[in-house]
């Protein structure tokens, strides 16, 4: 495994490494940028971005709201279409069904198309451990199966390579020397993969919706890969967490309208495919049998929680992560989760319930508010992040001098006067140390600040001190206040007044 | 009518000039500020960082500090959000939570309160300069500060408005961020502060002396000359009034 994906260590160290590596900053920058001022694009373009937002936020709502309800339709409905559905607590159960069905059909090659879910169970390692060959499908994620890593990315899983390391691995795998020519690297994917189509046994893919009306399930991509991996092999297995489902294909064509243009400024993907069950008799193609394993793992512990439910509300769009100033910097190994970006960040802990061992990933962020902004269905993650923060001391697991800090600040804060002695003490504390009213020295706290920084000092009195004569001064010297200005302000504590106390913002 | 200022720490520690230029600006308009010397810190740098009953503390302070007042006033927009947070921390506290509500209702930012409450858009400022603006995030985002300042900005005589590129992306300060993860808050400052030369200005105005001490310290840092100024200072100076 590479190195910058590895779980060990802290978030701090594996950025230490991403921040060291200019080859996947340019890359990750180059692509995040492209992504982002599409989605940006493509939002305007549509022309009622915020509207169908909202709208989508309500699907989600409601729908997790009512998994319960939906997840037994969908169910129903899709044994009725003659699915094989499984359930599956956690990584060990889904893993196991996995085997069984291979084992059953005697499987020695597995293709798979693009999923989220089998990265977070790990299924390749799995299958290939029990000597199954399997081969991701999707262009980006062969890559990164070649180089051994995990996805740095929830849409673009091979963001951070640029076109020369992947004609390195491409070439590599083709026993010849390829060019760094986008081409020709897809062109020689591509005749790759047609053989492993035809020649695998099973066919595996994630899910984007579940429609719970008709118990189908839904595919966005770009490659034509998931229809291959839906039609050639005789058995199908799609992995999906049991959060995926929408109520209709009303609500799809909401989700297909946020979806695409989210992740990557489509208007729509280039294949979106609906099954609804295995081959019947007079379709042409399709497997023959069909499994869903609707997978838990930590999902349903965000059900009732009322800071983390909305995390099932996510699409998957990858929005969050384009957005996002630190992703930009560090990019998703970092993370060191399946899942990375803000919405990692959020998910991967709390999909562990590990809360001492994963929350470190919540200080990865300035809390800019980017991604709660670019998220089609507004998750506010920059929230969320501070309760996981919040969580973590609560329970005891908060950093022992951070702790004894917060103390100190929260005696000083609590008095003004005990603030306004500080500030005199600091003032004094500081004259060694400033030159030209700047701090340049690297210890202690100033030591990551002055490496980019140079700290100001304090004033040489503070406004508290000089409130007395300044307020004289302004006294001697300002005007009235017209009547006009004086109105206003009487019709808004008026209106203030008559609303009662909205707590809202001032319009 | 009681119109107080909330200086916010770094206000009244860093840059008390940035408060005078508030009061004498506003003074001019015939806003007397009043100043409660009880007010202390919001809060926020426990807050963000999971400590909320140290923040209730801190928030206590506030609260009492402008509970008669009718309009309170802050120069920072990421301060003036965080009283929006405090009915959250007092849900389960009925006597604090109402002040909660009565403070997130009448606090204003700089230039929300010129704007939205006073109704002025020119303070007949000439500030003959290439000026960018640095839109800061909690200001713009969450407190859907937009609009204001750069109404503000458009009707100074003089002054040269750059568009600043990804002007919307974080400086990098993000409080205890910055010392927690100081590589990556020093990555984003540093591209900020690119953007920054990129336009060629001479000076950077912002809304939020947090995010303007991140980049100004960047700017120092590498010897960069451009000036760092709040809006607030940029128009007090710009009318001449002294």
């Amino acid at each position: 495994m590479n190195p910058a994906q590895s779980t060990q260590g802290t978030v701090k160290e594996r950025a230490d490494v991403a921040l060291n590596n200019d080859f996947l900053r340019n890359a990750v920058k180059f692509t995040t940028e492209r992504l982002r001022s599409g989605k940006q694009a493509a939002a305007t373009e549509h022309g009622n971005w915020e509207e169908w937002r909202e709208r989508g936020r309500q699907i989600r709502l409601h729908t997790i709201a009512h998994l319960d309800y939906y997840l037994n339709t969908f169910v129903e409905n899709a044994r009725k279409n003659g699915v094989h559905v499984h359930f599956a607590p956690d990584t060990a159960a889904a893993t196991d069904i996995v085997m069984t069905i291979a084992r059953h059909k005697q499987a020695e090659s597995v293709v798979k198309s693009k999923s989220m879910v089998s990265e977070e169970l790990h299924i390749n390692r799995a299958l290939e451990l029990a000597g199954i060959e399997t081969i991701e499908s999707d262009l980006g994620e062969y890559i990164i199966q070649l180089a051994g890593e995990g996805p740095s990315h929830i849409v673009i899983p091979a963001i951070h390579k640029n076109r020369y390391q992947i004609a390195e691995l491409l070439s590599e795998d083709a026993g010849e020397e390829l060019p760094p020519d986008t081409t020709i690297l897809a062109g020689y994917v591509r005749r790759k993969l047609r053989e492993k189509f035809l020649g695998a046994d099973i066919g595996m893919t994630g899910c984007n919706f579940a429609i719970a009306e008709t118990g189908s399930m839904v595919l966005f991509e770009n490659e034509g890969n998931a229809r291959m991996v839906t039609t050639l092999p005789k058995t199908q297995i799609t992995l999906m967490g049991m959060e995926r489902i929408i109520p209709s294909w009303e609500d799809l064509e909401v989700m297909a309208t946020l979806l695409p243009r989210s992740a990557t400024g489509q208007r729509l993907t280039m294949y979106m495919s609906g099954i609804t069950g295995p081959k019947r008799t007079a379709d042409g193609d399709g497997p023959e049998e069909m499994h869903i394993i609707i997978v838990d793992n930590g999902r349903s512990e965000q059900l009732g929680d009322p800071e983390f439910q909305e995390l099932l509300n996510c699409i998957r769009c990858g929005a969050c992560l384009n957005v996002c100033p630190v992703y930009r910097h560090i990019g998703g190994h970092s993370y060191g989760g399946t899942y990375s970006g803000p919405i990692g960040a959020v998910l991967t802990p709390a999909l562990n319930r590990n809360v001492a061992e994963w929350d470190d990933i919540a200080n990865a962020s300035s809390l800019c508010g980017a991604c709660y902004e670019a998220c089609p269905v507004k998750i506010p993650l920059h929230d969320m992040l501070v309760y996981l923060r919040r969580r973590k001391v609560e329970r005891g697991h908060g950093n022992r001098w951070e702790s004894l800090g917060m103390k100190g600040f929260a005696v000083l804060m609590a008095n003004s006067k005990r603030l306004a002695l500080a500030l005199k003490m600091g003032r004094i504390a500081q004259k060694p140390v400033v030159h030209d009213k700047g701090i340049t020295i690297k210890m202690g706290p100033l030591k990551g600040w002055n490496t980019y920084r140079v700290a100001p000092s304090m004033a040489d009195h503070s406004f508290r001190e000089h409130w007395q004569e300044l307020s004289e001064e302004t006294r001697r010297t300002a005007p009235p206040m017209d009547a006009q200005t004086r109105d206003r302000m009487e019709q808004i504590l008026r209106q203030r007044r008559a609303s009662g106390i909205t707590g809202g913002q001032h319009e | 009518m009681k119109v107080s200022l909330f200086i916010t720490c770094l206000s009244d520690a860093i840059y008390p000039r940035v408060g005078e230029a508030m009061v004498r600006l506003l003074a001019a308009h015939g806003v007397q500020l009043d100043f409660p010397p009880v007010q202390t810190c919001c809060g926020q740098p426990s807050y963000n960082s999971g400590y909320w009953e140290e923040t209730r503390t801190a928030a206590k302070t506030i609260l009492k500090a402008f509970e008669s007042s009718d309009f309170v006033v802050s120069p920072s927009g990421s301060c003036t959000y965080m009283v929006h947070h405090y009915p959250e921390l007092f849900k389960d506290d009925p006597h604090w939570l109402q002040l909660a509500h009565e403070l997130e209702a009448k606090t204003y930012e700089f230039t929300q309160f010129l704007v939205q409450v006073l109704g002025i858009t020119d303070v007949g400022a000439h500030f003959p300069y290439k000026v960018t603006y640095h839109p800061s995030c909690h200001g713009s985002r969450l407190l859907g500060v937009r609009e204001e300042p750069m109404t503000l900005l458009s009707q100074v005589r003089g002054l040269e408005l750059v568009p600043l590129p990804f002007a919307e992306d974080c400086c990098g300060f993000g409080g205890t961020f910055a010392v927690k993860m100081s590589d990556i808050s020093g990555a984003m400052v540093s591209e900020k502060v690119d953007h920054i030369k990129e336009t060629e200005a001479q000076v950077l105005v912002g809304l939020d002396m947090a995010c303007l001490m991140n980049i100004a310290g960047n700017l120092r840092h590498r010897g960069e000359q451009v000036r760092v100024m709040h809006l607030a200072e940029l128009l007090y100076e710009g009318v001449g009034v002294t």
